[in-house]
């Protein structure tokens, strides 16, 4: 090591990551010293975190694309706009779960802490640039999870999901990390430019490249929930409060395609015919398990989790085209996802107090008579889920499929419709049961009025951006040109 | 004097629009039907230009509006109407308006989202008609089945929620296919505009393809047989404002589909398969009016017969091919095309009023049974009078509306093929046979029991919607010329890309 040139990292690419760590220890010191009643200022604080770090990833903008820490960490426009997009996310997240929480004795400084180390390692995730930073920033977020599942200790079902997510996330991780290490046994670097620039330059396809790929696509299969390696899936959303449930599935699904764009594409892009094929049949099958298996369920947390599942599906389709253009169909329809699952989940947050959490089934009945407005925000966001116009989840099945019919797998388009018909059954059962049948439980629907304002404003949100999607659609292919 | 006015956006959203006025206006009843009935008949009025100001001369797309919409696409939002469209726009307009007087008593339960479900309805069949670019046709036609599965679902009869699901789930099915097939043409093409669509070249594979694709989605729709089961599910379930829209316009949707799609874009296609429609159209025709003849329910009949009166438009569109085989003339094609879209036409009246008939009665003494009636004539002889009209409309009979589209189909099938034109003309004996049993029974004969017995006649609003539908019923079986007219320039267009090979 004759060349020991040591070159001072550019920081300033990292000011969002640095103040969202620092503010995360302030707000864990600060929650110390706030009493049990004055908790709120807890939950302003971490909101406020939030928006700083809008307002500082916004304001470092430049359309460039820079590297620093040695080139394991990248700022580009792909990056801020899903950053913005999982701050925004974690705001909503954060806002619905204030009153659902402080009904549970759940409203303690801890769910915020871990909510932002959380936000902390999406950030990192979707800023590495590098096999170990990618690891680190998933690990980041993956304990932050496991530690949020189970923050309702006295609760089996929780612990179980807790003790269930850890053991399989943990095993995802594993293999993840295996095949990192083969890529690196091969290539001789983790840094992903590095990688990519030997695969684009040697021909001869290692057997060990084969293999690191697989285990690649199995850790992220495992961390997106895609079938086979959905099992987790289910009983997490099912076990953990809803208000994690509601954190899991969304802000760290924008993340997850995030990782999916760095290691697939930006770093095994050479790779791409070995990956499609494994991409194809994992979507297929996501779609078709995600869709059958919700149909028998009587939880809506558990059919929103195989609905996830079959979404991921879909959200594959885009990826394995292998073009810019389904690319950024992708990312428009996880950043779509992520809009229709906070206001499904935020729906079943809404409907729940004290002593209820309103995850079955049943406990939609009737919501019409009840609530008319709450019932049309529903329907909305089940018809977009079912990804019937008007409404952007239209749009987003839309996206991905002319990128598949452009990519020439007219038949997967086919298929993937095809299941998305079996997935309107179950969507359109939760519309029955709010429309058709009479309700059991007629006690007043009195949610907070942030609450309200922003679930209204959610649901109306999915509508508008189905009226005039091109405003996003439109930054989804900015962020990936 | 309207050239300047934005015609056909405003017959779009003015019912919207007023739906959403209506939703507001809530809890107070009587305001809700005023509101609904003004915004109905505005809408009317508004849709009236598009006939007075329309020039028959050209089957250029008229009244044509573009704006960009999803740039990242290329979609647009781009509407316009030829002579085809254009009296599928006011029929729609016009039969909005009879729904909602006929509603006006009968529906008490959320009578404002009733009203809204229609007149957002109507905005979106309108924009089916009018709409030039395929994705908005596809938004357009696909969220149209959100309302309709509420009013099925909300106001239907018994089994309602088993019928709206698998109406929606039917429908949802066939138009999933339309948009893979859509996204195909925007990718060979570039372009999401139905007219660009039409000029491109194909291949035969893509087109066959493409062929499938379409007819599943507006098969379902139509319904044509065997993907009919839907209907008569939907019809019996649906309130009776809801049969009408059904019976009256939906199914038209399909048909306008094989029209706007199936004809010019895949002709080579449609020529080659032509068969397999005809056949699909002749067991429709046949064997479904021979199950209408053993219903035991009305509404199901009126919903067979339906099914088999769409039959007769399915075969005119596909006569086309063979008769310009036979003759190598468009202009023997013509008469069966437009055949098929005066049947479409008509059996828009007439079904609509069948519908309404059965929910006159309905309305009084809670069943759709035919058994449970018998000798209505004796006490209502107003309303008999008007039902036997229709009936016959309904079979055929010469001086109805209902007979000349029938007569044009069958006459150019003599011009295709003597046995396709025997098949077809069973209609006439087999349709007589079931609306007129069905009358004979319901109608005529001494009366049946306590409950007929105790019947009403029609009240003001009852009489006045069924009046004029009779008018028109008649006004079209005399003199169809006007509608026949307004469609001729856009029909010979169509013949013309329907018979130029796009290879």
């Amino acid at each position: 090591m004759s060349n020991m040139n040591f070159e001072m990292p550019n920081f300033a690419l990292a000011l969002p990551e640095i103040f969202v760590l620092c503010m995360a220890c302030v707000v864990l010191l600060a929650d110390l010293f706030v009493g049990e009643r004055n908790r709120v200022v807890t939950y302003l604080m971490s909101q406020a975190t939030l928006v700083g770090a809008a307002i500082l990833t916004v304001g470092l903008h430049t359309g460039e694309t820079q590297m620093t820490f040695g080139g394991s960490f990248i700022s580009d426009t792909m990056g801020d706009v899903l950053k913005v997009f999982i701050y925004l996310v974690t705001a909503v997240v954060f806002l619905y779960s204030r009153e659902y929480l402080r009904v549970r004795q759940l409203f303690t400084g801890e769910y915020f802490v871990l909510g932002l180390f959380g936000v902390l390692g999406m950030m990192v995730m979707v800023s590495a640039h590098s096999f170990l930073t990618i690891y680190l920033g998933l690990e980041l977020l993956s304990l932050s999870l496991y530690a949020m599942v189970a923050l309702q200790r006295d609760s089996i079902g929780a612990t179980e999901a807790a003790m269930k997510y850890f053991v399989l996330g943990s095993l995802a991780s594993g293999m993840l990390l295996y095949g990192m290490s083969m890529f690196y046994g091969v290539t001789g670097s983790l840094d992903i430019t590095e990688v990519s620039a030997y695969l684009a330059q040697s021909h001869d396809k290692n057997i060990v490249l084969a293999f690191g790929v697989v285990f690649v696509v199995v850790g992220l299969a495992f961390k997106l929930g895609a079938v086979p390696f959905h099992m987790w899936v289910p009983d997490v959303y099912h076990g953990a409060p809803t208000s994690v449930t509601l954190y899991i599935g969304t802000a760290p699904k924008i993340a997850a395609f995030a990782m999916v764009m760095r290691l697939l594409v930006e770093g095994l892009g050479d790779l791409h015919m070995q990956w499609q094929g494994m991409l194809i049949m994992l979507a297929i099958a996501s779609m078709a398990a995600g869709n059958i298996i919700a149909i028998a369920q009587s939880n809506i947390k558990r059919m929103l989790a195989y609905s996830t599942i079959a979404h991921v599906g879909f959200l594959l389709l885009g990826i394995l085209t292998g073009t810019e253009n389904g690319y950024s169909s992708s990312m428009f329809y996880i950043l779509v996802y992520a809009l229709m699952g906070l206001g499904g989940f935020g729906m079943v947050m809404l409907l729940s107090r004290a002593g209820f959490e309103a995850d079955r089934l049943e406990d939609f009945k009737g919501l019409n008579q009840r609530s008319p407005w709450f019932a049309f925000i529903m329907l909305i966001l089940m018809i977009s889920m079912a990804g019937i116009p008007v409404s952007v989840g239209f749009w987003a099945k839309l996206a991905v499929l002319q990128a598949l019919i452009r990519a020439d797998m007219t038949w997967l388009a086919v298929v993937a419709v095809l299941f998305s018909v079996i997935g309107a059954y179950y969507y359109l059962r939760i519309v029955k049961l709010m429309y058709f049948d009479k309700p059991e439980d007629t006690s007043p629907i009195k949610p907070a009025l942030d609450m309200r304002v922003v679930m209204s404003a959610n649901g109306l949100a999915v509508f508008a951006l189905g009226i005039y999607p091109s405003a996003l659609t439109a930054l989804c292919v900015a962020a990936l040109k | 004097m309207f050239s300047d006015l934005p015609l056909l956006s405003l017959v779009i959203w003015l019912p919207i629009i007023g739906g959403l006025v209506v939703l507001a206006a809530g809890k107070n009843d009587v305001l809700v039907r005023w509101l609904a009935l003004i915004f109905s008949i505005l809408t009317f009025v508004a849709s009236l230009p598009l006939y007075t100001g329309f020039d028959s001369g050209t089957y250029q797309m008229q009244f044509a509006e573009q704006m960009p919409w999803v740039a990242t696409f290329n979609v647009n939002y781009s509407l316009g109407i030829d002579g085809i469209s254009m009296p599928l726009i006011l029929l729609t307009s016009f039969t909005t308006v009879l729904v909602i007087i006929a509603s006006w008593e009968v529906i008490q339960n959320k009578v404002s989202q009733y009203m809204a479900a229609f007149l957002i309805m109507e905005g979106l069949m309108i924009g089916v008609f009018a709409a030039l670019d395929a994705v908005l046709f596809y938004v357009f036609w696909e969220f149209m089945l959100v309302p309709m599965f509420l009013i099925i679902g909300i106001w239907g009869g018994q089994r309602r929620v088993y019928a709206a699901i698998k109406f929606f789930l039917y429908t949802f099915l066939g138009s999933v296919l339309l948009l893979v097939a859509v996204l195909y043409l925007y990718f060979q093409s570039d372009s999401f505009s139905i007219l660009d669509f039409h000029d491109l070249r194909i291949g035969m594979t893509a087109q066959v393809l493409l062929f499938f694709a379409f007819l599943i989605a507006f098969a379902v729709k139509v319904p044509m047989w065997p993907v009919h089961t839907w209907l008569p599910d939907a019809h019996v379930e649906a309130p009776t404002g809801g049969s009408v829209i059904l019976a009256a316009i939906m199914l038209k949707l399909g048909a306008y589909g094989f029209v706007r799609f199936i004809l010019p874009i895949v002709p080579d296609a449609s020529h080659e398969l032509d068969w397999l429609v005809i056949a699909m159209s002749l067991v429709a025709v046949v064997y479904i009016a021979l199950v209408a003849l053993v219903q035991e329910d009305m509404k199901k009949l009126i919903a067979y017969s339906s099914i088999s009166h769409m039959g007769f438009v399915t075969l005119g569109f596909f006569l086309v091919f063979s008769i310009y085989d036979n003759t190598n003339s468009v202009a023997g094609a013509a008469l069966g095309l437009e055949g098929a879209l005066v049947q479409m036409v008509s059996h828009g009246f007439v079904s609509g009023a069948m519908f309404l008939c059965v929910g006159v009665m309905y309305d009084r003494v809670h069943s759709r049974n035919i058994s449970d009636y018998g000798g209505v004539a004796n006490t209502m002889p107003v309303f008999a009078t008007l039902m036997v009209l229709f009936a016959m409309a309904n079979a055929g009979l010469p001086g109805t509306s209902g007979f000349v589209g029938e007569f044009m189909v069958i006459l150019s099938a003599f011009k295709a093929n003597f046995w396709i034109a025997l098949l077809a003309s069973t209609t006439l004996v087999l349709g007589a046979a079931y609306t007129l049993w069905m009358v004979k029974r319901v109608i005529f004969g001494p009366v049946g029991n306590q409950n007929v017995a105790a019947l009403q006649d029609l009240n003001g609003r009852e009489a006045l919607v069924l009046g004029t539908l009779a008018v028109l019923v008649l006004l079209l079986g005399v003199y169809p010329a006007p509608l026949v007219e307004v469609m001729h320039s856009s029909v010979g267009h169509l013949l013309e890309q329907a018979v130029s090979s796009k290879l």
